[in-house]
């Protein structure tokens, strides 16, 4: 791969980068107090000491919007990494011994996969209840058959190939040959979906957020700041939109990386 | 196709049974005696086995009676009904859109490969891909409802009363779903039809004579549509998901509004149709997929 003249993946590197910056950043300083009220600076429109303005209760908007995208970023990665350590592990071992259990295993991810994921999630929300932690697993959980999927058609694909009958000739086991030998091979393949599941994330988290169903007040969350934000669009319409900034960022970010890295947008 | 609906529908409806709570309790309330509650319970079925009420469940269900709601006192039916009409035309009006803005965009892209439209696309394309439908509709609102004044945000009109309003607002939300889903579609569209002219059987087209247009026209078109067909159909799911977010930005009385009225009520009769609703939307047309690409190309088999 010739990712130092891959545009895509330049671009992504550097708009994820600084996001990434802003949101380590973010974790030890922001300009003011996320949740500092101030009756003096009610919707100040953007200026010196405020750049991107301040909200209702005179909130520092861009202190909230670093709060808020790492919020959302740290769910996003949570969720990914629940999704494809169990998918990982699923899939390979269904892709690896194949037989009855990959057969029902398959029909079920079928059937999950059949729902969008923001209605699966909106159920498993219904069930379970709203917050910060049953968001990430909720949709950690949703995003298992997808990655199991991927995982299982490479581990399958990949277990007839010279290398794996050669580890097994120097007495390997199964469990170190899938995920010594096997899982290092099909690492360029999951990449890209694993930025494209990252993204779906995102979204999932800032809709759910914004419906008021997914975190709760105390955390701060970039859906829930545009439910806000969308009040105010006439007076302080500067709060809106530099709230879907960072969500198109983060997005934005991912997409290139793993249009970069080859995989197919939007097919997960 | 049929054993999978079977499955979805199982599993939504064994989902809603492992809910912590009794909906006999809820629908009590004050009134709860012991006594009462083994009543109430014998006359909503309760008492049976799972595998039995899920059969009645289903069964009425094909037939059209989906039980009564806990809140609204009336049969799931009724209070679906209004709903539904709204989410249907929005979705299928963003399905429209998305089809008729993709499909011309990426035949013409390729066609000029390269060209100064096709620089500003690939340029621009990832950066619509990642818009949220929600914040694009909630940008529209802004733009169009309370700067250019030409919707009244929050004013959606019954499809009733006045048929065109009612169009014409849904207009809005329809375009925030579809410009997200359109530029995925053009961009498949468009690199499936560029990989297409590497192929020997262009050559020879363009060795007869053929001009760009008349081959990807007349030779090309037909093999690169087949995964755009099957990834047109699979949108047509996402953006029933994604009206349900769409819908809240808009205050359209819809069946996304209705499901999370029902979600903060624990209305599960309701929650669990609609989503059983939708799935079987996705799983027919995931059928129908097949079925058209089949007909565009007769070497694929239905299995």
């Amino acid at each position: 791969m010739k990712l130092r003249h891959n545009k895509n993946f330049t671009a992504g590197a550097v708009i994820t980068g600084l996001m990434l910056a802003v949101i380590l950043v973010g974790m030890v300083w922001t300009p003011y107090d996320p949740n500092a009220m101030n009756g003096r600076a009610k919707m100040l429109a953007p200026c010196l000491t405020h750049p991107l303005g301040t909200d209702n209760f005179g909130r520092d908007i861009l202190s909230r919007v670093v709060e808020g995208a790492g919020a959302t970023f740290l769910i996003a990665a949570a969720t990914v990494a629940i999704g494809l350590f169990a998918g990982l592990v699923i899939g390979g071992v269904t892709g690896w011994y194949g037989g009855w259990l990959d057969e029902i295993v398959m029909r079920f991810n079928d059937a999950v996969t059949a729902f969008p994921s923001i209605l699966l999630a909106l159920v498993l929300i219904a069930l379970f209840g709203s917050g910060k932690y049953k968001i990430i697993i909720a949709l950690g959980v949703l995003f298992v058959p997808s990655f199991a999927r991927i995982v299982r058609a490479e581990v399958a694909r990949q277990k007839s190939l010279d290398y794996v009958a050669s580890a097994r000739l120097m007495g390997a086991g199964d469990m170190r040959i899938l995920f010594l030998h096997i899982l290092p091979n099909i690492v360029p393949v999951l990449l890209p979906s694993v930025a494209i599941g990252f993204n779906n994330a995102v979204l999932a988290e800032a809709s759910m957020s914004y419906l008021g169903v997914g975190v709760r007040p105390p955390d701060a969350s970039l859906g829930r700041m545009l439910n806000e934000a969308q009040g105010y669009l006439l007076s302080a319409p500067w709060y809106a939109l530099s709230t879907g900034a960072a969500i198109i960022l983060l997005i934005l970010g991912f997409g290139l990386l793993s249009e970069g890295l080859g995989g197919e947008n939007g097919a997960a | 196709m049929a054993v999978t609906l079977l499955l979805i529908s199982l599993l939504a409806f064994l989902a809603f049974q492992l809910i912590p709570g009794d909906p006999v309790t809820k629908l009590l309330g004050s009134d709860y005696t012991p006594e009462r509650a083994e009543a109430l319970r014998e006359e909503m079925g309760l008492n049976r086995n799972v595998l039995v009420r899920y059969w009645d469940w289903l069964s009425g269900f094909v037939t059209g009676d989906m039980g009564d709601s806990y809140n609204y006192g009336m049969s799931v039916r009724q209070v679906m009904a209004g709903k539904g009409v709204v989410t249907a035309a929005l979705s299928l009006m963003a399905w429209l859109l998305v089809i008729a803005i993709s499909i011309p965009l990426g035949i013409t892209l390729a066609r000029w490969q390269g060209g100064r439209l096709d620089r500003v696309f690939v340029a621009m394309n990832q950066v619509f891909m990642a818009i949220p439908p929600f914040f694009l509709g909630i940008l529209f609102t802004y733009v169009f409802g309370l700067v250019l004044k030409l919707f009244v945000p929050g004013g959606a009109v019954s499809p009733r009363d006045d048929f065109w309003g009612f169009l014409g607002y849904l207009a809005f939300p329809a375009l925030a779903i579809a410009i997200p889903k359109a530029a995925m579609v053009t961009k498949l569209l468009r690199s499936s039809i560029l990989n297409q002219m590497g192929q020997d059987y262009v050559r020879t087209a363009y060795s007869r004579g053929n001009s760009r247009w008349s081959v990807i026209r007349g030779h090309v078109l037909r093999n690169a549509i087949l995964p755009v067909v099957t990834f047109v159909a699979m949108t047509l799911a996402d953006i029933v998901a994604g009206s349900i977010v769409v819908e809240q930005v808009f205050a359209l009385p819809g069946l996304g509004r209705l499901l999370l009225a029902s979600i903060g009520n624990r209305d599960y009769p309701v929650v669990q149709c609609i989503v059983v609703i939708i799935a079987f939307i996705v799983v027919f047309m995931n059928y129908l997929a097949d079925v058209v690409t089949q007909y565009i190309d007769p070497r694929i088999r239905l299995g």
